[in-house]
């Protein structure tokens, strides 16, 4: 079990975080590192990509939650990209739906922050 | 883990994990492997892994003093009946609150929310020697894969 972070540079101020394995009680604090340096180098436009995200739990939910909290607060804004139906399902049930931007591909997230 | 032991109509698989996060997972594992055996559907399957892991983090994050968390996985015919305890004085209830709406489980924890949403029957007990929950995922159509 693992999760690998991948943060990469796209046009216009804006980063891609790429999540790839599980995310859980375990691994989460990798992943709200990687968004939390991001976030205190004054990186506020985020797409993190779920694509290969095969598992979530409210650990990993609340790493996003609180990264999309913290570029907020500076005007920015985080969108998700996700394919896989369980993990769309978590943001359902959960309700998240209503705070995240959910896109089917980066492109869509990335043309979606504004 | 205890290897399975058979009954006339049930399998009963044990599990004690260190309370720790890097344990969880396995946790999941062997609740996935049981419902599997009872040949819940694939999206069932998933709602089971989450909500057990679910408990067992709740153990985790809100009773640091336990040592250890005993998961057990009962498959009976039609249903799965998963035990979480643990052996702090918190655990689980903690984080538990009756009749909760979103809101307040925001507030109290995703996870709770989410095994309440996810199975079929959710409750738990007390003691000073730790909280038992106690979830059923009922079998409510059988689907080969």
């Amino acid at each position: 079990m693992d999760i690998k972070v991948n943060v990469r540079e796209a046009p216009g101020d804006c980063y891609v975080v790429d999540l790839s394995g599980e995310i859980d009680v375990y691994t989460s604090p990798k992943v709200k590192d990687a968004i939390g340096e991001l976030i205190d180098r004054g990186v506020y436009f985020l797409v993190i990509n779920l694509e290969k995200v095969r598992y979530i739990d409210s650990t990993g939910l609340g790493v996003l939650i609180g990264g999309l909290k913290r570029v907020r607060e500076h005007g920015g804004s985080v969108n998700l990209v996700c394919t896989n139906p369980q993990i769309k399902k978590i943001f359902d049930i959960t309700g998240l739906v209503k705070i995240f931007g959910i896109f089917e591909s980066e492109d869509a997230a990335m043309k979606a922050l504004v | 883990m205890n290897p399975a032991v058979e009954h006339s109509h049930k399998e009963l698989v044990e599990l004690r994990i260190p309370s720790r996060p890097e344990w969880v997972a396995l946790a999941r594992l062997a609740a996935a492997t049981v419902a599997n055996r009872l040949r819940f559907p694939i999206e069932e399957i998933e709602d089971v892994k989450l909500a057990v892991a679910e408990a067992c983090t709740a153990v985790i994050q809100h009773d640091g003093h336990g040592e250890f968390i005993d998961v057990t996985c009962e498959a009976l015919s039609d249903l799965l009946r998963i035990r979480v305890r643990d052996s702090g004085r918190h655990g689980v209830a903690r984080a538990q609150a009756p009749n909760m709406n979103f809101d307040e489980a925001r507030i109290a924890g995703l996870g709770v929310f989410l095994i309440r949403t996810l199975m079929d029957e959710v409750s738990y007990d007390v003691s000073p020697q730790g909280t038992d929950l106690l979830m059923v995922k009922r079998l409510t159509g059988a689907t080969d894969h």
